[in-house]
């Protein structure tokens, strides 16, 4: 079969973050995203992996991101494992590493990882011979949803180049968050981080990431805005008061959303607490783009596999 | 005649000449290019060598007084696996030092005058003198203080809760009142454990970065201002150990200058390695950062205090210039490798120090950001003197030295490296300085 993206340099054998990935690759993920939409549907590359074995190893919950991984590895045709954690060694405290060489010995070839700590994944990446993809490594980096949300933005704005792009909610705690950064910024984007001041803290420094602690200065002329969960099993309210003050000063709505560009589009990477970080009028409302994303999801996860397996 | 090297040297007794070496002695302010003579273990005239002794070309090489690590953990007892007297009085000859000071945080705690006795007779056939510090507090637990003047008596050195502040002012002040009748120092791991809550590596941009916890500065500094504080009060001798943040060299500066008898030391590793180590820098804190993003969260890189900025970096290296830092210790740190072969944040704190400790040293002394009169004082004479020991180099002492190369470069390897442990992030670099020759108590504990 042949795939109709043309061919750039992918060298990378992990997806560990997209800080490491130049433009031209992540513009070359999205691409082979959109052409994995229709090949989906026509079940084009659906023995494009079939000589890899991909395990999910997930250390935290997830429904989504376990799932559209599942869902991408088997539209392409690869053995797909699900270890799940609590009914495994894992759960009766074997380490992460060698649970990882456990599995490249029963045949695992790449290994979809999400772990609570930040930067277990580039642990698994120096001491198992696995290729590793990022799941979500604690407050740390979410590549693939970085990747999605790069696209469902794509898709609504066209370029990002120059765009405004605000995120909102507690960004500390977030590896969403961290991820888009990098993402965005490498597409030309302006990002700007809004949250109580406790949950954007750490990021006056960062090149290209400028800080608000108001809605409406985050909001201010967005060409788009992602909102946050909030994450209470991060410990995250506290220090920003309680969950009520936060709502009052940060829920998204129509009316607030006034101060950002006409239509702009609203992201979030899931799952949302309706009525806290926005209003169920807004979540289901015409300038959501959060069903967007979930189907963005499972092809950029196509893509991502098919890139580090080196056949794309 | 000369001899090809130190490696043939056997031992006892221990006399040589060394022909045309470089001989730096803190103690005497003395830097002269000449021979050396050693006649059964002691310094001696070079006429005084007997022909027979071997005679060894020294051109190129630096003799120094032996050096003095004031914050070493053996691991004894409680941790072979990690490492005991012997591996680590081996690790630190290889390192040209001939006296550590074991920390008590083994396991048993060593917070009884019979477990001082006991470590001590350990350490008696070691590869190195071992000197023993004692807990503060009982089980050093934080609450009661140990029987300090017990353990004084049986031969510790100092005292410690290492791994940790005495955690309330109220026990650090009463275990200073009992330590100034005792003139032992208090060597305090300085780390408010509020305010260090979670860190594991210093806050600031590269944490924000990484999404790892990050580890105030503040936490330092407010134990330093209230230890400084208490033996202002009590005047009691209070040794502030691996300072990582300029405002506590600021403190210490104004203490002294208000009668404080206060001393501190500085590890290799927050004088080299900067916080963006973690991020997978491996460029010295004073070059360029260099960046290598597979080798981020490299457990290695985890300390405690976690490894500072390059500004505070370049703040401590200045202090050991201008004195204000009295010495380089190393606070070796062995750990097994299942315990660092885990993410970061979970990984135990430390490195291994003895071995790369002087190399460190000499590289920021080829950089021009440390002098090398300052770098040796740092890690020989003025450690002992803390501890109440004097070196020289002086004609009719016990040759108490290392001989090194300062040119020659090494590998830190897996392989070589004596410690039974080889947690550190420099596996692998290539490093300046080869240990040539240790001489412990005028015997020869160390050649190569």
């Amino acid at each position: 079969m042949t795939l109709r993206a043309p061919p750039r340099a992918w060298t990378h054998r992990h997806l560990l973050d997209v800080d490491t990935l130049s433009r031209d690759e992540i513009d070359r993920v999205l691409d082979l995203a959109d052409e994995m939409r229709e090949a989906r549907e026509t079940r084009a590359h659906r023995s494009l992996l079939d000589l890899e074995t991909v395990a999910l190893a997930f250390y935290e919950p997830s429904t989504r991101t376990r799932v559209s991984f599942e869902l991408a590895a088997k539209a392409l045709g690869a053995t797909v494992v699900d270890l799940a954690v609590e009914r495994s060694s894992a759960g009766k405290g074997e380490s992460l590493v060698d649970t990882l060489r456990t599995l490249r010995r029963v045949g695992a070839t790449i290994v979809v990882l999400r772990h609570p700590s930040s930067g277990a994944p580039y642990l698994a990446a120096r001491e198992t011979d696995l290729s590793i993809v990022n799941g979500g490594d604690g407050t740390h980096a979410h590549p693939t949803q970085a990747l999605l949300d790069a696209l469902t933005l794509r898709e609504a704005l066209g370029s990002l180049d120059g765009r405004l792009l605000a995120i909102v909610g507690d960004v500390a705690h977030s590896r969403v968050a961290r991820s888009n950064i990098h993402a965005l910024t490498k597409l030309g984007a302006r990002v700007r981080v809004g949250g109580p001041s406790a949950w954007v803290v750490g990021f006056e420094d960062w090149p290209g990431v400028e800080v608000a602690t108001t809605l409406p200065a985050a909001l201010e002329g967005a060409d788009a805005v992602m909102t946050l969960r909030v994450q209470s099993e991060r410990g995250a309210v506290a220090g920003v008061g309680s969950l009520a003050d936060y709502v009052r000063d940060w829920r998204l709505d129509e009316e607030r959303l006034a101060s950002a560009a006409p239509g702009a589009p609203i992201l979030h990477p899931g799952p949302t607490n309706e009525g806290v970080e926005l209003t169920a009028a807004l979540a289901n409302g015409p300038r959501s783009r959060i069903g967007r994303q979930v189907e963005h999801g499972v092809t950029v996860r196509m893509a991502v596999l098919a890139l580090v397996a080196g056949v794309a | 005649m000369i001899d090809a090297g130190f490696g043939r040297l056997t031992d006892p007794p221990a006399s040589l000449l060394l022909a045309r070496v470089r001989i730096l002695d803190p103690a005497a302010g003395t830097d002269e290019v000449r021979d050396l003579g050693i006649v059964d273990g002691s310094i001696a005239d070079a006429a005084a060598v007997p022909a027979s002794a071997p005679r060894i070309d020294g051109h190129g090489l630096i003799a120094a007084p032996g050096f003095c690590d004031l914050h070493t953990h053996l691991r004894q007892p409680g941790d072979a696996a990690a490492e005991t007297v012997a591996s680590g009085a081996r690790a630190a000859a290889r390192g040209g030092y001939t006296t550590v000071c074991a920390m008590p945080n083994t396991d048993p705690p060593i917070d009884r005058p019979d477990r001082v006795r006991s470590l001590l007779d350990a350490g008696r056939d070691a590869a190195c003198r071992v000197r023993v510090v004692g807990a503060v507090t009982v089980g050093r637990e934080g609450m009661a203080v140990a029987d300090l003047e017990g353990m004084a008596a049986g031969g510790a050195i100092g005292f410690s809760d290492d791994g940790a502040s005495v955690p309330s002012a109220g026990t650090a002040g009463q275990a200073l009142r009992a330590l100034s009748a005792l003139d032992r120092p208090l060597l305090e791991h300085a780390e408010d454990a509020d305010l260090a809550a979670g860190g594991v590596m210093r806050a600031g941009r590269t944490a924000s970065q990484l999404g790892l916890p990050g580890w105030p500065a503040d936490a330092e500094v407010a134990v330093v201002e209230r230890d400084l504080a208490l033996a202002a009060e009590t005047g009691a001798r209070i040794h502030l150990t691996h300072l990582s943040c300029a405002a506590s060299l600021e403190a210490v500066r104004r203490a002294r200058t208000d009668g404080v008898r206060v001393t501190c030391d500085v590890t290799p590793h927050h004088l080299t390695m900067a916080e963006t180590w973690v991020a997978g820098d491996r460029a010295f804190a004073w070059e360029p950062s260099r960046r290598d993003p597979s080798l981020a969260f490299d457990p290695m890189c985890r300390a405690n205090p976690p490894l500072t900025t390059r500004k505070d970096a370049a703040a401590l290296l200045a202090a050991i210039a201008d004195g204000t830092i009295d010495a380089i210790a190393t606070d070796h740190a062995p750990h097994p490798a299942e315990r660092k072969l885990v993410p970061f944040d979970q990984a135990a704190p430390g490195l291994i120090g003895l071995e790369t400790a002087l190399s460190l040293g000499l590289a920021a002394v080829e950089a021009g950001v440390l002098p090398l009169a300052a770098l040796i004082a740092a890690l020989s004479t003025r450690p002992a003197a803390i501890i109440g020991e004097a070196r020289g180099m002086v004609v009719g002492g016990v040759a108490d030295l290392v001989v090194f190369d300062p040119m020659a470069r090494w590998r830190v390897d897996r392989s070589t490296l004596a410690s039974a442990s080889t947690n550190t992030p420099l596996l692998g670099m290539t490093l300046p300085g080869v240990v040539r020759l240790t001489i412990a108590d005028g015997r020869i504990t160390y050649r190569a």
